[in-house]
């Protein structure tokens, strides 16, 4: 295919600057939404009122971002998200830790101690991956009661747990599965048992899929919506809800700008990941859809 | 081969070593047991008690008094439902269908050794590691006509210039689907460019020797190549067109009106807020229904080439 591009007689080369123009202006189109949501959050609110979108920021100011991160109102309280951001830190790290380890021991019984019906057992919990939550909600809502956990940070982390372990245990099933087995059964061979060999013959090669599970869960459970407004109260919610929430507040006069700094804060954490490890993030996204 | 050999000899060993070898034999199914419970209760009970709640007046608390397919047959009468589920139709048929165009010329033009590759890559995916939710708020933002775009392109000298489909009630649908091609169009992107990756060059090179231009080698040899990619990914868009429910809230509210409603925000209204448990229950059993009909086709064909491959 290159071989037509390198010969360049002026065609190709015009055809080849109108592909990097393509190629850039679209990528300006994706770019421009967070740009303006950036300089947004640091114009005072006359400005954005008197000026455009894309002008630049005459008096740039932190003021907005303070008011979001401390005062701004979120329904009732005017405590800004600061407190709900932490609030989704404190439910994603314990779910995303359990629902890795768990998610690590079943791919590995599942692939390297098969039995009877063990490939059934992982269609099984697959199915988890693809319901749609509504379907879960409301005896979700009644079991969180009875177990005393309504409205609370602990129910959250448990119902990410529950429905984050499908998701984990495909991705270490299908990594595992990649693992030459021929270690394994020579370690079974010496009388190590389950753990033993997990520790020391699949763990240490494990190092890329963890990544991968970890990225995955903590994305999917900060950018969660739905648990989170569900299921949690005023001094438990996560920080999408506190931004929803802050945003449909509607009382005195609309101050975007500390609008779009809320949500820079509450876009901060995934965004950070993202550009840190893009690699394992897409392999996240694609793992199961396309082989290899 | 191999490993039924070694299977066979470590039940024989273990067998000699009962009662620990049997513990050993039972671990693996002991460290699944959780999950396996787990999924049982909170996936397939749970489905099973939506149903059954479905079937039941319930309205501001779950009860148990059953009247049968009663609220299925409301919801074919309600109004806002058949608006839902009009918009999903919508929504979903055009986010899916931009969404491959897209994600498939991109990927074709970034295939042709572009420099600076990562970098547009990274920048065309970014928006899928964002919340929905963050998504909503800043199109609200941009697609507000006093201050946004609307007034932006005014300001440049359109006077005329009108952009005001969020407020829009015949148009504000068409908000949702901007919003989220933008967000999810990255990653078809992504999707196809791992699959362009994976043809083997030597067909395209037997293909420019026959003299076939770039573009008839793309429509005719490459597409056919990736129809896998292009199956997944109208199966895990649709999938995400069907539990659309964030972006809703955070960017039309649902709004103007009803007119944006989706069966996943219809059910939570529903449930949650308007006190009508059971009619909430029978619409989350039939996006349910709507789901297993996109997936079952799917995880047959994943299950038969894992087979296979």
């Amino acid at each position: 295919m290159d071989n037509v591009i390198r010969r360049r007689t002026p065609g190709a080369r015009l055809a080849r600057a109108v592909l990097y123009a393509v190629l850039i202006v679209m990528g300006l189109v994706y770019l421009l939404p967070l740009l303006i949501m950036l300089l947004t959050s640091i114009k005072p609110l006359d400005e954005i009122g008197a000026g455009t979108l894309l002008a630049l920021p005459e008096n740039p100011t932190l003021a907005p971002w303070i008011t979001a991160w401390g005062e701004a109102c979120t329904g009732m309280r005017c405590e800004g998200v600061g407190g709900y951001f932490w609030n989704s830190f404190a439910i994603v790290i314990p779910a995303v830790a359990i629902s890795t380890v768990v998610g690590a021991l079943n791919g590995y019984a599942l692939t390297k101690w098969r039995f009877r019906g063990s490939e059934l057992v992982f269609a099984l919990m697959l199915f988890g991956c693809f319901i749609p939550f509504q379907v879960v909600l409301l005896p979700m809502a009644q079991t969180l009661g009875w177990l005393g956990l309504s409205s609370s940070r602990a129910g959250l982390v448990l119902v990410h747990v529950v429905f984050g372990i499908a998701f984990t245990t495909l991705f270490f099933r299908n990594f595992y599965v990649a693992v030459p087995s021929e270690l394994v059964s020579a370690a079974k061979l010496d009388g190590a048992g389950f753990f033993r060999i997990f520790w020391r013959i699949l763990l240490p090669v494990s190092a890329p899929i963890i990544v991968v599970s970890v990225i995955w869960q903590f994305t999917q459970i900060w950018n969660d919506f739905l648990f989170g407004v569900a299921f949690s109260a005023h001094d438990t919610q996560p920080v999408t809800v506190a931004l929803n929430n802050l945003v449909n507040t509607s009382t005195g006069v609309k101050e975007y700008n500390v609008n779009m700094a809320a949500a820079m804060i509450a876009a901060l954490p995934t965004l950070v990941v993202y550009v840190l490890a893009g690699k394992y993030f897409v392999r996240g996204l694609t793992a199961g859809s396309v082989k290899g | 081969m191999s490993t039924s050999l070694s299977r066979g000899r470590t039940a024989r060993a273990s067998a000699q070593r009962s009662p620990l070898g049997l513990l050993t034999d039972w671990i693996p199914r002991l460290v699944l047991a959780p999950s396996i419970a787990v999924s049982l209760f909170f996936v397939y009970g749970f489905m099973i008690w939506t149903f059954v709640l479905s079937l039941t007046n319930s309205r501001m608390l779950p009860s148990y008094d059953f009247v049968g397919f009663a609220q299925y047959a409301q919801l074919m009468v309600n109004d806002r439902w058949w608006v839902a589920a009009t918009n999903l139709m919508v929504f979903g048929g055009l986010f899916v269908a931009i969404c491959l165009a897209l994600g498939a010329g991109l990927a074709i033009l970034l295939d042709q050794r572009i420099r600076q590759e990562g970098s547009l890559r990274t920048i065309y995916l970014y928006p899928m590691a964002l919340s929905f939710i963050v998504t909503g708020v800043v199109w609200k933002w941009l697609l507000n006509p006093s201050l946004g775009l609307q007034a932006m392109v005014r300001g440049w000298g359109f006077e005329n210039f009108t952009f005001d489909w969020l407020v829009n009630p015949d148009m504000a649908v068409y908000t949702l689907v901007i919003a989220a091609v933008w967000q999810a169009s990255g990653f078809v992107m992504a999707l196809f460019l791992a699959g362009l990756r994976g043809i083997d060059d030597s067909i395209i090179k037997a293909a420019q020797l026959d003299g076939a231009s770039l573009p008839r080698i793309y429509a005719r040899v490459v597409m056919p190549c990736l129809r896998p990619v292009v199956f997944s990914a109208v199966m895990i868009l649709s999938h995400i067109a069907i539990k659309s429910f964030d972006l809703v809230v955070a960017l039309t509210g649902g709004g103007p009106g009803y007119s944006t409603d989706l069966p996943a925000t219809f059910m939570y209204t529903h449930a949650f807020t308007r006190a009508q448990i059971g009619l909430g229950s029978a619409s989350a059993m039939l996006m349910l229904g709507g789901v297993l009909a996109i997936l079952i086709p799917y995880l047959y064909s994943e299950l038969r080439s894992r087979r296979h491959g």
